[in-house]
């Protein structure tokens, strides 16, 4: 998180810049529809990129290396295929680490907490999919906001089990979260119900 | 390269992958025709934060809407017929006075597409993804929204089903504006929070 450069702000920009990057997007789109992806599973094939080709491609050459690997992994295409085609290399993302989730567990059908509440948010490392940053693990905040049920992203990531759980907005504290000197300011975090104790 | 324009450039490694997975898709008989256009056409003419300064400046104009609003975002920014992707649980945070707010996706892009499109280049980088967790109020001076030391910055972190929006201050002297007057006076960037009017 420390050490990183200027925003490199533009005013306005139009929502593609090359003509690939709208296609790139109309095949992720009938990717993820053909093989009935979930979103934690489409997030979760960005986030097995290959870290250097992920820091040097656009978000639009995210979605096609996902669409791509998803294809590939549903059977819908096959590599080869892919690199004749292209006539040349075509990076995929790398393998899944973590096993499939075979028992998800019950849903959890209500809430644990309420506005207002002080929650932590549990501290472990997950080898696969995820949608709890980092940056809050292990750290307390107060509930400002019950929001619906939802599915457990690291459950349908990693298979066709499913979880469905309440989500919360949870206010962070910036100077607490940080451990500075910043003064009004906090940070919202969305998290689901087995992220917290 | 040509320098007269009868031979276009070859095609870049990225338009040739591109291609090879729309190829290989069509044969398929998974990727519908007109499907590439319609999504392009879409993205670039009818979904942006034209639709977003339209509720903003609804809000502004009828004290009744900005309460619906703000007690349900998606409801009542269906009311003005924006909906779909990215957008089926939108929560509308309100800037006063005392409070400014701002939104970003640490995790990866998420952003609210029915009202404000799809998100910039920079909104996707990572100096902004890190920087405005970590310390909101020097970044959003130097992005050129300085702010009072006492107004209580709220960074909204869009990392489970909640897509946010910023509902600005309408800016004085504005008394006489027609809603479409003052729609054009919404930006982007004041919906994101990196802004005001």
């Amino acid at each position: 998180m420390q050490g990183l450069g200027p925003v490199d702000h533009s005013p306005a920009e139009p929502a593609f810049h090359q003509p690939w990057q709208g296609v790139a997007r109309a095949l992720l789109m009938t990717v993820a529809g053909a093989a009935k992806v979930s979103g934690g599973e489409f997030r979760h094939a960005i986030e097995r990129m290959e870290p250097g080709h992920y820091l040097t491609s656009d978000y639009y050459e995210h979605w096609l290396t996902a669409a791509a690997t998803i294809a590939v992994e549903h059977g819908l295409v096959t590599r080869a295929e892919l690199e004749g085609r292209a006539g040349g290399g075509f990076p995929l993302s790398g393998p899944v680490l973590a096993p499939p989730v075979a028992d998800a567990g019950p849903n959890v059908d209500q809430p644990r907490f309420g506005v207002g509440d002080r929650v932590r948010v549990r501290q472990w490392h997950s080898p696969g999919h995820t949608r709890c940053p980092r940056y809050v693990r292990g750290k307390a905040g107060t509930v400002v906001r019950v929001d619906g049920i939802y599915s457990v992203p690291d459950v349908e990531a990693h298979g066709t089990a499913r979880r469905a759980e309440p989500t919360y907005s949870v206010r962070f504290d910036a100077a607490e979260l940080w451990g500075d000197e910043q003064r009004a300011a906090c940070v919202h975090v969305d998290l689901w119900d087995s992220y917290l104790e | 390269m040509s320098q007269h324009g009868h031979h276009p450039a070859p095609p870049s490694p990225i338009e040739q992958r591109v291609a090879a997975l729309a190829a290989l898709l069509t044969e398929r008989g998974l990727l519908p025709d007109g499907l590439i256009d319609d999504v392009t056409r879409r993205y670039e003419s009818e979904i942006g934060p034209m639709n977003g300064a339209k509720v903003v400046a609804r809000a502004w104009v009828d004290p009744a809407y900005r309460e619906r609003l703000l007690a349900d975002g998606t409801a009542a920014i269906a009311e003005l017929g924006f909906g779909g992707p990215e957008g089926h649980h939108l929560v509308v945070v309100e800037n006063t006075d005392a409070v400014h707010n701002v939104i970003v996706c640490t995790l990866c892009s998420c952003y609210p597409w029915p009202v404000l499109g799809l998100p910039p280049a920079w909104y996707k980088d990572p100096p902004y993804r890190a920087r405005m967790v970590r310390e909101p109020r020097a970044l959003l001076a130097e992005m050129g929204c300085p702010l009072p030391d006492d107004v209580e910055i709220r960074v909204w972190d869009s990392s489970a089903e909640v897509r946010y929006l910023v509902l600005p201050r309408r800016p004085g002297g504005t008394d006489g504006m027609t809603e479409a007057d003052l729609a054009a006076l919404v930006t982007r960037d004041a919906m994101i929070g990196v802004a005001r009017p």
